[in-house]
C-alpha cells in the first residue's frame, strides 16, 4: 500500500514538472503576459493607451484631447500643422494650396491688398481640393450596380432581419470621391442643434448667415415629434448656406464678416473637416442610433487611418485607410531637427503603420508596467513614475536614469500650449480693480507664490514658469532677460531670479496691508481662495503649500473648496476672489492667450473666457490692433507692449506652462512632440521585429517562486495534518 | 408562493419610485442642468445660448417636479421627473446624455463583470467556507487562533494592496499573466485569473471569520451535542450537519447579492482594465450623465429587490418549515 502512494507522489510530481516544462516551452515563444493575440506578434501594429473614453467622435463636436487624438488621424480637415517647423506652421492637406483671401467692402466689391481694417467689410476664403482623394470603404457609400445605394432605405424590422449589431456587420461597403460639397455639408452641421457644435455661436459670430442657418433648422426640428428629432435625416444641400458656396466640384468659399486672420488656424480643425450627405443620410435612419451606429461613435473620413474597432470601454482600433490619397514625410523642419533624428524618414510615403490599437487604461501603474514591459510603444511619464524614469543631471537638466538608458528608451520633452495660472476677480473690492494700491498687492502676492518651487514639488519639474500668458513655441514669446516679468523676477547671472520675499513685503505695506494688517481698518488681511476639489491624493498638500505662500506676507488665505460646478458658478457672478484655473489653446497664435485678458470676454459682463474680468482700455486697443495683423516686428512689439500692461496689473499670478515627457521605446521612430493634439499617426514607424525579440527578452516566465509558494503552503497544512491526527487519536 | 412574489414584486413599485425621487432630488441638489450642459459642452466659447439648446436638445429645459405653467395632470407629466422616469420601469434607459444607447452599453459591460465576480464568488464562496470550518474543527488551539490573526491581517490590509501587489509580482516579476486587458471568449481566461484571485485572497479575511461566527453558533446547539454523544466524527458533524443547518444565514448573505454581480467592482475593474459595470455609474457622475446615473441606480435597487425575493424563495428551499404566504 505505501508502495502505491509513493509511485502515485512521484507521478504527481512527474506530471507537475512536465506541464511546468511544457509552460516554459511555449513561454519561450511568446510571453505568458502578452495582453494582445500571439498572431499579431510580429505585425506592424501602434499600441497605445487612452485614459478616459472619448464622448463623441464627431467632427462637429469632439473638442477634448481624448477624442481629438483619434479623429485627427481620420478626418481631412482642408490645412494641417507642418509636423516638424516650429514655431507652428500651418499647410495645406487636402487643398491644392492655402485658400485665397480676398478682402471686400461694403458693396461686395474686391478692396486691394493694402486697404484698411475699417475699409474691409468682409472676407472671402476660396479653397481648391485635390482631385482623386477618396473616402475610407463605408457602408453608407455601398451601391448595387443600378446604383442605388444598399443601405439608405433602412428600419428597425431590416436591422432585425439583418442581424445588424455594428457598423462590420454590413456586408457592402463603397466609397466616393471628396467634393467640395462635403466640406460645405460639415460646416452647415455646425448649426444643426443635434450635433451640438461647441464652436457655433462662435463662428455664428464670423462666418455670414450660420446664425440664421442654426434658427432655420431649429424651426423644423421643433415640427417634428422629440423621438424623431434625433434620427431623422435632414439633408443639408437643400438648405443654404450664405456665406459658404460649393463653386465647383472642387472649390468652395467661406465668406466672414470684416477679417478674421485666426480662421486659417480652426480650418485646420476637424470642426471643417469633410462631412458626406450619404454619411449622414445612413446614420439618421431607424434603428441606428439604438444600435450606437452613429457618427459619434463611428467617423468617415479621408484620412491615413479608419476606425475599425470602436468599444470606447475597452479598446479602439484604427487601421490603415485603404483609399488614402497619399503623402510624403516632411523633407525639411526646424533647426536640430536632423540631428534629433525627426528627418530620418524625409521623404517616404506615408503612413507607416498598418493599425494602431489604444487601449483604456485608467489607472497610470499598470499603464507604466506594461509600457516597461513592451507592451506600449510609448508612454507620458505622470507624477508617479518620475523617480522611476527621470534623473538630474550636474547640469541641472532632466534625463532618463540608467536603467531606461540600458534598455534604450528615448525621452522627448514638449511644452503645452496652456498656462495654468492664479486668477485675482478683478471685480473684487480688495483683490481686483486698477488703482496703485491693488496693483501693488497683486505684485506682492506674485512674487510671493513661488512657482518654481510649486513645479518642483508638485509637478516633479515638469513645468516652466510663466512670464505671461503666452507659451514657448508661440509668436510672441521671448526666452532670456527680454522675456522675464520684470515686477517679479530679476535677471541675475544669466538666469531669471524671483525677486526676495522683502520686496513682496515692501509692496504690501505701500498697498496699506504693512504685515497683513489693513492701515485704515486695524484688520488682518484675509483672503478668499476658491477652488474645485478633485479628491486627488495630494490635494490637501497643495492647499496647504498656497497657504504658505501667503503666510509668508502675512496674510491668511481661507481655502474655500467646493465642486467644480460651484466653483464656475462663482466666476460666472463674480464673487470669486482669488482662483486657479487655466487655458489650453484651440491654436498657436498669440491672440488665442491674449484674448483671454480682453475686455470684451469678461466672463461676467460678456459671458466670455476672461474668467478674471480683466478689462484695461489700453490693452483692448492694442489687442484689437494686434489680432488682425500678420506675424512681423510690428506685431511683436504691440504683443509686448500688452504684455508689459498686463504684467504691470497683474489680474493672475502667472502661473506655469506644463511640460508633457514622453518616453518611448527604440522599436520606434522618432516622433516630434506637439502641443496640438499629441501623435500624429501617420508619421510613425516602427519595427516590428525587434519589438516581438524584446518582449519575449523582458518577459521570461519564472515559475519557481510559485513552486516555492505551493511548497510553503504544502508545509503549512502539516501542524493541520498533526493537529488532526491528535485530535482524532484523542477521540478514540 | 405565487401570490407572495406577487405581493413583493407590487411592494417593489413604491420603493422603485422612492429611489428614483432621492436619485432626482440628490443629482439635482449638486448639478443644475446648466452645469450638465457645461459638462457636455465644455467651458470655451459656450455661452447661454448653447446651453440652452443643448438643455432642449436633451429633455432638461423642464421643471423638476412641478411644471405651474401645464395644465391638469400636466402639471405632473410635464416635468423632468415624470418624463425622464416613466420609461425606466419598462427598462428602456434611453440614450445617455452623450449619445449612447445605455441599454447596450450595459448588455455589453455586465460580462465582462461577470466573469470576474462569478468565479469570484463561487471560489471564494468555497475557500472561505473551508478555511472557516478547518479554523471551527480546530477551535481553542493556536490553528484556530492563528487562523483569526490571519483572517484579521487580511482584512485589515486595503484591497488596493492586493490589486498592486499581485500585478507586480504575478505580471510584473514572474511574467506569469498579462497585468491588465480584456478579449473575449477562450482569450479572457488570461486576463482574469488574476483579478479572480486578487478578489478571493482579498476576501478571505471578512468571509471566513463571518462564517466562523455562524459556525460557532451552529456547534453550540444542542444537536451537535447529541451528534457528538453518539459517535459521529466530528468531520461528519461539521460538513455534514452544522454546515446545512448554517446554510440559511449563508443564503442571506450570499443570494442576495447574486443579482447585482454583474454590477462589477469599481477598483479592481479599473487596475485591471476590465470593460465592466463598476465603473460605469462613476464614469457618468464625473461626466454629469444623469441619464446613465438614473438608470444604473434603478437598476441596482431592482436587482437587489431581486435578490431580497430570491433569498426568500431560497429560505424554503433550505428549510422546509419555511412558508411563504
Amino acid at each position: 500500500m505505501k508502495l502505491m502512494i509513493l509511485k502515485d507522489y512521484r507521478l504527481i510530481i512527474k506530471s507537475c514538472f512536465l506541464m511546468a516544462s511544457a509552460l516554459a516551452l511555449s513561454a519561450c515563444e511568446q510571453p505568458l503576459n502578452d495582453p494582445y493575440p500571439h498572431t499579431d506578434a510580429d505585425k506592424n501594429i501602434y499600441y497605445s493607451s487612452f485614459i478616459e473614453a472619448p464622448k463623441s467622435l464627431d467632427p462637429a463636436r469632439a473638442y477634448t484631447i481624448n477624442e481629438l487624438q483619434f479623429i485627427m488621424q481620420i478626418y481631412e480637415p482642408p490645412l494641417q500643422y507642418h509636423y516638424l517647423k516650429r514655431p507652428y506652421v500651418i499647410e495645406p492637406l487636402t487643398t491644392v494650396a492655402l485658400p485665397t483671401i480676398t478682402h471686400l467692402d461694403g458693396a461686395d466689391q474686391v478692396l486691394p491688398e493694402e486697404a484698411s481694417n475699417e475699409e474691409i467689410v468682409s472676407s472671402v476664403y476660396t479653397f481648391e481640393i485635390k482631385p482623386g482623394i477618396y473616402y475610407q470603404p463605408h457602408p453608407a457609400f455601398a451601391q448595387n450596380e443600378a446604383g442605388q445605394y444598399y443601405y439608405h432605405q433602412l428600419n428597425e424590422k431590416i436591422l432585425e432581419e439583418e442581424d445588424i449589431k455594428t457598423l462590420t456587420d454590413f456586408e457592402h461597403e463603397g466609397t466616393r470621391e471628396l467634393i467640395a460639397e462635403d466640406y460645405v455639408y460639415q460646416i452647415k452641421r455646425l448649426a444643426d442643434p443635434r450635433a451640438q457644435s461647441p464652436i457655433f455661436g462662435f463662428m455664428s459670430e464670423y462666418i455670414i448667415g450660420l446664425e440664421a442657418h442654426g434658427k432655420l433648422l431649429n424651426k423644423q426640428l421643433a415640427e417634428d415629434e422629440s423621438q424623431q428629432q434625433r434620427t431623422r435625416f435632414f439633408d443639408l444641400r437643400q438648405y443654404p448656406l450664405e456665406g459658404v458656396k460649393v463653386l465647383d466640384k472642387y472649390r468652395y468659399q467661406i465668406k466672414i464678416k470684416g477679417q478674421y486672420p485666426q480662421l486659417i488656424y480652426w480650418l485646420a480643425m476637424p470642426f471643417f473637416a469633410p462631412i458626406p450627405w450619404e454619411a449622414e443620410a445612413f446614420y439618421h435612419q431607424p434603428g441606428m442610433s439604438v444600435r450606437n451606429i452613429t457618427l459619434d461613435w463611428y467617423p468617415v473620413g479621408t484620412g491615413a487611418f479608419m476606425l475599425t474597432d470602436n468599444n470606447p470601454n475597452s479598446r479602439i482600433v484604427l487601421a490603415r485607410n485603404p483609399n488614402f490619397h497619399g503623402e510624403n514625410y516632411p523633407t525639411e523642419g526646424a533647426p536640430g531637427d536632423r540631428e534629433e533624428g525627426f528627418l530620418g524618414l524625409a521623404g517616404q510615403e506615408l503612413p507607416f503603420l498598418d493599425e494602431a490599437v489604444y487601449i483604456l487604461e485608467k489607472e497610470a501603474i499598470p499603464r507604466w508596467n506594461k509600457f516597461l514591459q513592451g507592451y506600449y510603444d510609448a508612454s507620458i511619464i505622470s507624477a508617479d513614475q518620475f523617480d522611476q524614469a527621470i534623473q538630474v543631471d550636474s547640469q541641472g537638466n532632466l534625463q532618463l536614469n540608467k536603467e531606461m538608458l540600458a534598455r534604450e528608451f528615448k525621452l522627448t520633452a514638449g511644452v503645452d500650449l496652456s498656462v495654468f495660472f492664479l486668477g485675482f476677480n478683478m471685480l473684487d473690492p480688495i483683490v481686483g480693480g486698477y488703482s496703485e494700491r491693488a496693483q501693488k498687492l497683486r505684485r506682492a502676492i506674485s512674487i510671493a507664490v513661488d512657482d518654481e518651487e510649486y513645479i518642483d514639488v508638485f509637478l516633479n519639474g515638469r513645468g516652466i514658469p510663466a512670464q505671461g500668458p503666452i507659451p514657448p513655441q508661440v509668436f510672441g514669446y521671448l526666452s532670456g532677460k527680454d522675456g522675464i516679468n520684470p515686477y517679479v523676477y530679476d535677471w541675475q547671472d544669466g538666469h531669471a531670479v524671483r525677486k526676495p520675499i522683502a520686496e513682496a513685503k515692501a509692496l504690501l505695506a505701500e498697498a496699506g496691508y504693512a504685515n497683513g494688517i489693513n492701515s485704515q481698518t486695524g484688520e488682518s488681511l484675509i483672503l478668499n481662495y476658491d477652488v474645485s476639489t478633485t479628491g486627488a491624493p495630494d490635494e490637501k498638500a497643495r492647499f496647504d503649500w498656497m497657504r504658505k505662500q501667503f503666510e509668508k506676507i502675512d496674510i491668511q488665505l481661507n481655502v474655500r473648496s467646493s465642486l467644480a460646478n460651484r466653483l464656475f458658478e462663482k466666476i460666472l457672478n463674480g464673487s470669486a476672489q482669488l482662483f486657479s484655473w487655466s487655458w489650453l489653446a484651440d491654436y498657436p497664435d498669440p491672440e488665442n492667450f491674449l484674448f483671454i485678458l480682453a475686455g470684451e470676454n469678461s466672463t461676467v459682463k460678456e459671458d466670455g473666457p476672461n474668467r478674471v474680468n480683466y478689462d484695461n482700455p489700453e490693452y483692448n486697443a492694442l489687442f484689437a490692433q494686434m489680432r488682425l495683423m500678420p506675424d512681423n516686428e510690428e506685431r511683436l512689439a504691440i504683443i509686448q507692449q500688452m504684455l508689459d500692461i498686463a504684467r504691470r496689473d497683474a489680474p493672475w499670478v502667472w502661473g506655469y506652462y506644463p511640460q508633457t515627457f514622453t518616453v518611448t521605446q527604440s522599436w520606434l521612430s522618432p516622433s516630434k512632440p506637439s502641443g496640438l493634439w499629441g501623435v500624429r499617426l501617420k508619421y510613425i514607424d516602427l519595427d516590428p521585429q525587434k519589438r516581438a525579440q524584446l518582449r519575449r527578452q523582458w518577459n521570461i516566465p519564472i515559475f519557481w517562486p510559485v513552486l516555492i509558494i505551493l511548497g510553503l503552503l504544502i508545509i503549512a497544512f502539516i501542524p493541520v495534518i498533526i493537529q488532526y491526527w491528535r485530535k482524532e487519536r484523542g477521540a478514540r | 408562493m405565487l401570490t407572495y412574489i406577487i405581493r413583493r414584486i407590487l411592494y417593489a413599485i413604491p420603493v422603485l419610485i422612492g429611489v428614483n425621487i432621492i436619485t432626482f432630488s440628490l443629482f439635482f441638489l449638486v448639478n443644475t442642468p446648466d452645469d450638465m450642459a457645461r459638462a457636455h459642452l465644455g467651458e470655451k466659447y459656450v455661452d447661454q445660448a448653447a446651453i440652452d439648446r443643448w438643455k432642449r436638445q436633451y429633455g432638461y429645459d423642464q421643471p423638476l417636479f412641478y411644471n405651474a405653467e401645464g395644465e391638469h395632470i400636466n402639471r405632473f407629466t410635464q416635468t423632468l421627473f415624470f418624463q425622464k422616469s416613466i420609461k425606466l420601469f419598462a427598462f428602456d434607459f434611453g440614450i445617455s446624455d452623450g449619445g449612447r444607447n445605455i441599454n447596450y452599453d450595459i448588455s455589453q459591460r455586465m460580462w465582462p463583470s461577470l466573469a470576474i465576480a462569478l468565479p469570484t464568488l463561487i471560489i471564494g464562496l468555497l475557500v472561505n467556507i473551508t478555511f472557516a470550518m478547518s479554523m471551527i474543527f480546530f477551535r481553542h488551539t493556536y490553528i484556530d487562533l492563528w487562523g483569526v490573526i490571519i483572517c484579521i491581517s487580511i482584512m485589515s490590509i486595503s484591497s488596493l494592496f492586493y490589486i498592486i501587489g499581485g500585478q507586480y509580482l504575478i505580471s510584473k516579476v514572474l511574467h506569469l499573466t498579462p497585468i491588465s486587458g480584456y478579449d473575449t471568449g477562450w482569450q479572457s481566461i488570461k486576463f482574469v485569473v488574476l483579478p479572480i484571485t486578487v478578489g478571493v485572497i482579498a476576501g478571505i479575511g471578512a468571509g471566513s471569520r463571518w462564517y466562523r461566527t455562524i459556525f460557532l453558533e451552529e456547534v453550540s446547539r444542542d444537536y451537535v451535542r447529541t451528534a457528538k454523544a453518539k459517535g459521529l466524527a466530528e468531520i461528519k458533524i461539521l460538513f455534514k450537519h452544522v454546515l446545512k443547518n448554517a446554510m440559511l444565514p449563508i443564503l442571506t448573505g450570499i443570494v442576495v447579492i447574486i443579482p447585482t454581480l454583474f454590477m462589477g467592482s469599481l477598483i479592481l475593474e479599473s487596475f485591471f482594465a476590465i470593460p465592466g459595470l463598476g465603473s460605469y455609474v462613476i464614469e457618468a457622475i464625473n461626466q454629469q450623465d444623469f441619464a446613465i446615473v438614473r438608470a444604473m441606480v434603478f437598476l441596482g435597487s431592482v436587482l437587489y429587490i431581486f435578490g431580497l425575493i430570491l433569498t426568500d424563495i431560497s429560505y424554503t428551499l433550505v428549510d422546509p418549515r419555511i412558508r411563504l404566504q
